[in-house]
């Protein structure tokens, strides 16, 4: 009649079972709790850490790409070696053609120092932080927004306005709290005026920019301060080649706008792919930071590292199902005489087998389902001790309620097999 | 004819032995019929009444069940047969303790693949049949002896099999339940279904119409019952 009603049948059969016997179906599911719990854990760890890693480095959506010199793999250090032969600044004709590279939204021209050079104000002493002299667009281009005072304007290139804006780290660490606005702050002993505060739009993040930034901001909040390119010269040196920093229109055309970026600096000053062939330490040239590239390759380091982990749960999970295959068989002998007379009774073999094989399934189920929730509360354990971002992967979480009832079948297959064979006279004898 | 078994032998094997156990049994039963099987233990009578309920097979011989050969089934089909041809009394009841009688009863209708309210409805009408409609919702501890096997009968009768066939079914009761036991087979008997009952007790034996006896594997009809006759 209906084809189902045996499954329907058989679900209940299962939780009157398991039931029956809540303390050993318990212990049974703990195996299988404890596996599927760790491995939510491990997987939600790894994603929050992935996500932290790739929103960091792509700078919370602003798609702003880096384009530097870089000596082979390295930002050209310009306070050692000073300005690169064949260098010069950059035109208004190539930035135009910047400008016009398709998926480019904006850019500008910028000079930076990492560590270098000490920023103070009275007593207070900013030793480590990146000192960068802007073109007005860097902010449009690097998605910062002024969230006190004002950003640089004509006028302050036109005067050469000693005016400096600072990010909110270098704010903070300045001026811990009281109002930065028109205070006066000294950088490598020349007074500059503050006028403003900058952030990223997304204020949870900070704009990260290079795989340096990366790891000071993870150390160390970088503190950045912002001043007027054409008040490089003050402090540091006159007509050094500068940086420029593109914003492009979505995350997945960052790379491609960097490649071209670099091409037209590299173009303009006649290092070719020719020059490709030198090699060799005298590699200096215009390179983009393609932070989605190194995003994906710590992603992968953190991935390996921790999938070692994984299968360390799948053997708890492993040993959980042998558990379940014990406590089974256990399960059927302590039934015999019940099986013996549903065979009597006319249930057919497939019957009997499907009927443990549910049971099994339905206990690594619920196991299955105890252990993601116990997983979730785990992972938010790590994130509240270790502070370590978490994020819970739904497919994992699906991956796993349908791994643990795999599990159960497989586990549960051995047992329903000896059950649904066993002969019913047998059986219906046994005591 | 529900039962035409001719020439049947069946052997067990114990350690290298071929031990016969039944041998050159012949057996009619027509529709309506009240059989009853004596003989003593290891007379070979559990055995031919499970090779009758299709629990077990011949060694050799021939079993025809309505007209069908048993023999040439599969274990599905016997498993068919035991659900809708065969309704199995024990000595033992074997009622699932932790279902209700009502629960019990409609067990042989789940592997019928009927559907769970007309399962329900089937049970308790075969309830009423034994005169337990007032025990539909009590688990088997809840009653005695008597009415446990009542419901074990109502089970047997729920699918309206071919044949009734009880194994020792008084054995477990006292005289007075048995008796009552006893009523219920003939009132069953009465309203037309076929009933095949083992025993070892004369006194259960006579309610049949119709009595075997069962020694050293040999099956042979009787109507000496010693005083009383058949009833």
């Amino acid at each position: 009649m209906v084809k189902h009603s045996g499954f329907a049948e058989n679900i209940k059969l299962a939780f009157r079972g398991i039931s029956t016997h809540k303390m050993r179906s318990f212990l049974t599911m703990l195996g299988i709790i404890i596996g599927i719990a760790s491995i939510i854990a491990i997987v939600s760890t790894i994603r929050g850490t992935n996500e932290q890693i790739k929103q960091n480095l792509i700078g919370a959506g602003t798609n702003s790409v880096t384009v530097k010199i870089k000596q082979n793999e390295w930002d050209y250090e310009f306070d050692w070696m000073g300005i690169p032969e064949g260098f010069y600044p950059v035109s208004e004709e190539t930035m135009r053609q910047i400008r016009e590279l398709p998926g480019v939204r904006s850019a500008a021209r910028f000079v930076s120092r990492n560590n270098s050079g000490s920023v103070s104000c009275g007593a207070v002493t900013l030793d480590n932080c990146g000192i960068i002299g802007v073109e007005n667009d860097y902010f449009v281009a690097a998605g910062l927004q002024a969230v006190k005072g004002r950003l640089f304007g004509e006028h302050d290139a036109a005067n050469f306005s000693k005016v400096a804006v600072l990010d909110r780290s270098a704010a903070k660490s300045i001026f811990s709290g009281k109002e930065p606005i028109g205070e006066t702050i000294e950088i490598s002993g020349e007074a500059f005026l503050v006028v403003g505060v900058v952030d990223t739009r997304n204020s949870f993040s900070p704009v990260i920019e290079t795989m340096q930034d990366y790891y000071t901001y993870m150390g160390n909040k970088a503190a950045r301060v912002y001043i007027p390119i054409v008040d490089w010269p003050i402090l540091f040196q006159f007509d050094e080649p500068e940086s420029v920093i593109v914003r492009a229109r979505d995350t997945d055309s960052m790379t491609e706008v960097g490649r071209a970026t670099a091409e037209l600096l590299n173009g303009a000053l006649g290092i070719g792919e020719a020059k490709d062939a030198q090699g060799g330490d005298q590699d200096i040239r215009y390179k983009a930071d393609d932070l989605l590239e190194q995003a994906k390759q710590i992603q992968d380091l953190s991935r390996s590292t921790n999938s070692m982990l994984i299968w360390i749960a799948g053997i708890s999970l492993l040993v959980g199902g042998i558990g379940v295959m014990n406590i089974m068989l256990v399960s059927v002998t302590e039934r015999t005489r019940e099986i013996g007379l549903k065979k009597a009774l006319g249930a057919r073999k497939n019957r009997i087998l499907s009927q443990f094989l549910t049971e099994a399934a339905v206990l690594t189920s619920i196991g299955g389902i105890l252990g993601v929730a116990v997983g979730i509360a785990l992972s938010y354990v790590i994130q509240f001790v270790a502070q370590v971002p978490v994020s819970i992967s739904v497919p994992a979480i699906l991956i796993s309620v349908v791994f643990s009832t795999v599990v159960g079948i497989v586990f549960g297959l051995l047992p329903s097999i000896q059950a649904s064979k066993l002969d019913p006279i047998e059986a219906l004898r046994y005591e | 004819m529900i039962i035409d078994i001719r020439n049947l032998y069946k052997n067990y094997l114990n350690g290298e032995m071929e031990v016969p156990v039944l041998n050159d049994v012949s057996l009619c039963v027509d529709e309506g019929e009240f059989v009853s099987i004596m003989g003593p233990s290891g007379s070979g009578k559990s055995t031919l009444m499970n090779i009758i309920g299709c629990l077990d097979r011949p060694t050799s011989g021939t079993y025809l069940f309505n007209g069908n050969d048993v023999s040439s089934m599969s274990d599905d089909e016997l498993s068919d047969l035991r659900n809708k041809g065969v309704g199995f009394v024990f000595q033992q009841f074997n009622l699932l303790p932790r279902e209700t009688a009502v629960q019990n009863v409609a067990l042989p209708l789940v592997y019928a693949d009927v559907a769970p309210a007309e399962r329900e409805r089937r049970a308790r009408e075969a309830l009423d049949r034994v005169g337990l409609s007032d025990r539909a919702d009590f688990l088997p501890t809840q009653l005695s002896g008597g009415q446990k096997q009542r419901v074990a009968v109502a089970r047997a009768i729920v699918n309206d099999p071919s044949i009734l066939l009880a194994d020792e079914p008084t054995g477990a009761l006292d005289s007075k339940s048995g008796e009552q036991l006893m009523d219920l087979f003939c009132d069953l008997n009465r309203q037309g279904m076929t009933v095949v009952m083992i025993t070892h007790e004369r006194g259960v034996a006579r309610y049949a119409r119709r009595v075997l006896m069962m020694n050293d594997g040999i099956l042979t009809e009787t109507d000496d019952l010693g005083e009383g006759g058949i009833k």
